[in-house]
């Protein structure tokens, strides 16, 4: 347990030394182990998904399958369309995400305050993330997006964009608030006992000092939550909203070819993989910082 | 003129009783060491002193004003109380300036230039001034803790509570952090600390308090408390304080 270990410190040294006898055979010998890895991973890949490839293409039923789901042909035709109902995943995804930030944070805060004027909203906030996380989205899709119109109130918007969007937004911000919201719990009570002690209120304890790390420490669970959203927007296509998975419906029930949602889903993992990917990135660099962190 | 006065102080938590009708007067520019085990009620007493914790009897004035007033403005208080942890708690998002800066601009209201440059003073003469733009994981534990102090005398409090500062430190850097104590001693800050170390203790301390079941069972210069213990209880603790080789 030592405290005096800036480890970046003796990076700075040049270390170089000629390695010794031993050292060159046992670099030589873990290399050789890791060639002989190497090949036994690479055979036992090719067997084994090469004789599932296999087991499918020569399966009887394959050709159908291929002609149904796999006509590229049809396809390419339909992308057109399909990418364009993307756009307004994406729209809606970019729009709801930027609603969802302020509402969610301020129902956090709100859950986590301590203020006595604030105690009925406090009681509000929780109640409202019971709810919101405890109801399926589609069901509030469906709440919002056919019910608001039936009350024919002048001057609501009938629009179904921003009525499935209103939907979106009211369910997510839910779920945010409750990632927020935990990341606010995990800091550690002696940060606000220090920040405290300083003379700091306690809502600046929170903006300057709680908040900060929070956040920093939430990245990864929200960037989880936007990939899930991105792919949430398609549920709004149950409105009449035309989005890829809309279009891809619309295309589809003229041929009952199934190609067209076949490349949606393409469409949409073309975005999901890539932030997926980098989420991981940033998780594992935020776990590699807080392990510095609690060896320094 | 007392700094601090604390009379007749209790405290216990649930069935566990930490301070037991201790009383303590700190008179200005004088140090005061809390001696005594592990549990003794050393951190609680500090912690109630900075309102952290609150009391179960008893009253606490600093300046002859009553901070154990139910009705008093505790960010008032704690602007003239500076705090160091045994763990440090600086912010880790923070540059050590900004660790430094952030009472003095966003309490205090000093303008940011002025702020920094005080901060870099005090920086300058405790030799950090080079790991001012660090962040505190870069930083040894002796300069995370002395980085503390820092923080909590920029305000220039009228008292400062050390909470076994030094208690988390290698025993090779512990010198480093108690020489800013003893600077801080010479420039007439006021102070209490709680401690183990008792060399150290021997030489700040004006007057040495040695608790025991959250009550002051011996207190009186270090030349009477720590040389020539009168209480068979101060002496057994010395003993095993010895025995452990902190002597």
């Amino acid at each position: 347990m030592s405290n005096d270990s800036p480890a970046r410190e003796t990076s700075g040294r040049a270390l170089s030394w000629t390695p010794s006898q031993r050292e060159l055979e046992r670099q030589a010998a873990r290399k050789a182990i890791g060639r002989k890895k190497a090949l036994i991973a690479t055979i036992s890949s090719v067997i084994v998904i090469g004789s599932l490839i296999r087991l499918v293409i020569t399966s009887p039923g394959w050709q159908t399958v291929k002609k149904t789901f796999f006509d590229w042909a049809f396809g390419g035709e339909v992308l057109g369309a399909v990418a364009k109902g993307l756009i307004v995943n994406v729209r809606l995804t970019i729009i709801a995400a930027i609603l969802i930030g302020i509402f969610a944070m301020t129902l956090a805060l709100l859950r986590t305050s301590r203020s006595a004027a604030l105690t009925p909203f406090r009681i509000m906030a929780t109640a409202y993330v019971d709810i919101f996380r405890g109801v399926p989205l589609l069901l509030v899709i469906l709440l919002i997006g056919f019910g608001v119109p039936a009350l024919r109130i002048e001057g609501l918007t009938n629009s179904v964009l921003i009525l499935g969007t209103t939907a979106v937004v009211l369910t997510y911000s839910a779920y945010v608030a409750e990632v927020i919201r935990s990341g606010i719990l995990s800091i550690h009570p002696s940060q606000r006992a220090a920040a405290r002690s300083l003379g700091l209120s306690a809502s600046q304890t929170m903006r300057h000092v709680v908040l900060p790390q929070a956040l920093k420490r939430v990245v990864p669970p929200l960037l989880n939550d936007l990939v899930a959203l991105l792919k949430d927007t398609g549920l709004v296509s149950i409105l009449g909203v035309t989005d890829a998975v809309r279009a891809a419906q619309i295309a589809s029930s003229r041929t009952f070819n199934y190609t067209p949602y076949v490349t949606a889903a393409i469409l949409f993992l073309l975005i999901t993989i890539p932030l997926t990917r980098y989420t991981d990135r940033v998780l594992a660099k935020s776990i590699k910082r807080q392990n510095a962190q609690g060896a320094a | 003129m007392n700094v601090l006065e604390v009379k007749n102080l209790r405290k216990s938590f649930e069935e566990n009783i930490v301070l037991n009708d201790l009383s303590l007067a700190v008179p200005d520019h004088t140090a005061t060491v809390l001696i005594g085990a592990s549990g003794s009620g050393k951190s609680t007493l500090l912690r109630c002193i900075n309102l952290l914790d609150t009391i179960d009897d008893g009253s606490i004035f600093l300046d002859g004003k009553e901070i154990s007033d139910p009705e008093i403005n505790v960010d008032d208080v704690r602007k003239n109380l500076g705090m160091v942890f045994q763990s440090f708690n600086l912010f880790p998002h923070m540059s050590v300036l900004d660790n430094i800066m952030l009472s003095p601009v966003r309490v205090h209201k000093i303008a940011k230039e002025q702020a920094r440059d005080e901060a870099m003073t005090l920086l300058r003469r405790f030799d950090l001034a080079d790991k001012a733009e660090q962040y505190p994981d870069r930083l040894s534990g002796g300069q995370q803790q002395r980085v503390a102090i820092i923080r909590s005398i920029a305000v220039k409090p009228r008292l400062l509570l050390l909470d076994e500062v030094t208690s988390a430190l290698d025993p090779v850097l512990v010198n480093e952090v108690l020489s800013i104590v003893r600077d801080l001693k010479a420039d007439g800050m006021a102070m209490v600390l709680a401690t183990h170390e008792m060399g150290f203790a021997t030489q700040v301390a004006d007057e040495v308090c040695f608790l025991k079941d959250g009550n002051i069972i011996e207190r009186g210069p270090a030349s009477q408390v720590i040389s020539a213990p009168q209480q068979d209880e101060t002496k057994d603790f010395l003993r095993r304080v010895h025995e452990a080789g902190r002597l």
